[in-house]
């Protein structure tokens, strides 16, 4: 089973030389942590930056430099800086070319739900609709059930939606997973998970094609 | 021409009870904080707010909520302000949340002079109810309508007596595009220089959206998350 820097480790195995990807808050962040060395890819923050650095060292916090979860951080070599509506625009645009996102629900047609639970305050979607109805490719690492060890990985979002049809991937503590016509298609099991366990914690439409190879995560 | 105000007070003089508003920043970054002031002293009450965030308890467009300014917020993302949740379950505050790119871009259709946008954020979602949906090629769009605001306040790092101005790193976020899309645009700056003194090249956003500007003062630029890396203890193993 895989931790959360264990799924941000995999997602990492994703990235290609030259991506512009937007990690949104949680384990998504971590997968900045695990950028494979030699390989240069731009971290977008929608609030308007392309090239997103580490946090500043202690004393070095600039109050107009924060990214979309408003953090402190720092510029890279490179960055540049843009309004709102650009930042959005490039995204629309499908200039980003992978998102990692986190979620409370994910159906097995690719619909994602991570921005409201009924009876609970709202905070509001932020840039998440826009991110999930306009990227290339869409990523979302999640636990794959609930407290109750209720599946996630659902045939239907139970939760408002935040998109539709929009999710080409998923990765759990469980194992990775495509999403086709076909539903959730299991491609690798976590360390010392088995498929009958992932078949057991799936609700929503699973298929698993010949072995199933356990990840690796370097 | 005589864009220039003495101050904050002055420069919101005007704005009446019930006004609609569009107030620049993202968090408590590159927020209008010396208009936002004004607004606290001068009373002002029953605004509609068109922010992307709702500030937090003590600081921002909170202290308009503390003080029940505010009728309507219409924004992306309200959670870090307890007060705002009190208020908008105890039915005192109407809210409209809307995608964050929907909300700058709606801004930015003002300022364009185009009555509305078609995007795809928010489509078989609840923010798609009511709208009107149509295919481009093989996928639907929202049509979102450009915002109207009798005022829009803005921040800026420098602007000049033309009104031109020049955002600093991300405190840019909406700040160009709300200066767009206001009837009449207040622009608060950190450094007010005379006509001239700033490269043409370098102005972000051109005066003529401008309508009055003034020299802020007192800055708090307050973070809302601050992380940092530790400095190794160069003595330590």
């Amino acid at each position: 089973m895989l931790d959360k820097h264990g799924i941000a480790r995999r997602i990492a195995r994703q990235l290609r030389d030259g991506y512009y990807v937007n990690l949104g808050i949680g384990i998504p962040t971590l997968v900045a942590n695990y950028i494979p060395e030699g390989m240069q890819v731009v971290l977008q923050s929608e609030n308007g930056l392309l090239g997103m650095g580490p946090f500043p060292w202690e004393g070095e916090e600039d109050p107009d430099l924060i990214n979309a979860g408003k953090q402190t951080i720092t510029t890279l070599p490179g960055s540049s800086f843009f309004d709102s509506a650009l930042s959005f625009g490039m995204i629309r645009a499908g200039k980003v070319d992978l998102t990692v996102l986190g979620a409370m629900e994910v159906s097995d047609r690719g619909d994602i739900a991570n921005w409201k639970i009924p009876g609970k305050m709202v905070k509001g979607m932020g840039g998440a609709m826009d991110l999930v109805a306009s990227a290339r490719n869409i990523i979302v690492a999640m636990q794959h059930t609930n407290k109750a060890g209720e599946s996630k990985l659902l045939p239907e979002c139970t939760l408002p939606l935040t998109g539709q049809s929009c999710v080409k991937q998923v990765v759990s503590e469980l194992g990775f997973f495509d999403i086709d016509p076909r539903g959730f298609v299991l491609r690798e099991r976590a360390p010392g998970v088995s498929v009958e366990e992932i078949v057991t914690k799936t609700a929503g439409r699973l298929v698993v094609e010949g072995e199933i190879p356990e990840m690796h995560l370097d | 021409m005589n864009k220039v105000y003495p101050d904050a007070r002055m420069a919101t003089a005007d704005i009446p009870h019930g006004a609609t508003l569009m107030l620049g920043g993202f968090g408590l970054c590159g927020i209008p904080e010396n208009c936002i002031s004004a607004l606290v002293d001068s009373g002002v009450r029953d605004l509609t707010c068109i922010s992307n965030n709702a500030g937090v308890d003590d600081f921002g467009i909170g202290l308009l909520l503390q003080r029940r300014q505010v009728r309507k917020m219409i924004s992306s993302y309200v959670g870090e302000n307890a007060e705002f949740e009190r208020q908008l379950l105890s039915g005192e505050l109407e809210v409209e949340l809307i995608p964050q790119g929907t909300l700058a871009t709606r801004c930015l259709a003002t300022g364009y002079g185009m009555p509305a946008i078609y995007t795809p954020a928010g489509v078989g979602t609840e923010v798609a109810e009511g709208k009107e949906v149509r295919r481009f090629g093989d996928k639907d769009y929202l049509l979102e309508i450009a915002f109207q605001a009798d005022f829009a306040l803005v921040k800026a790092w420098k602007g000049d007596t033309h009104g031109n101005l020049i955002f600093r790193a991300t405190s840019r976020n909406l700040n160009p595009l709300m200066a767009m899309g206001g009837n009449i645009t207040i622009a608060e700056v950190e450094e007010l220089l005379p006509a001239g003194s700033i490269d043409p090249n370098q102005i972000h956003t051109p005066g003529i959206y401008v309508h009055r500007i003034f020299q802020g003062s007192g800055y708090e630029k307050r973070i809302e998350q601050r992380t940092v890396r530790k400095r190794q203890d160069t003595n330590s193993t």
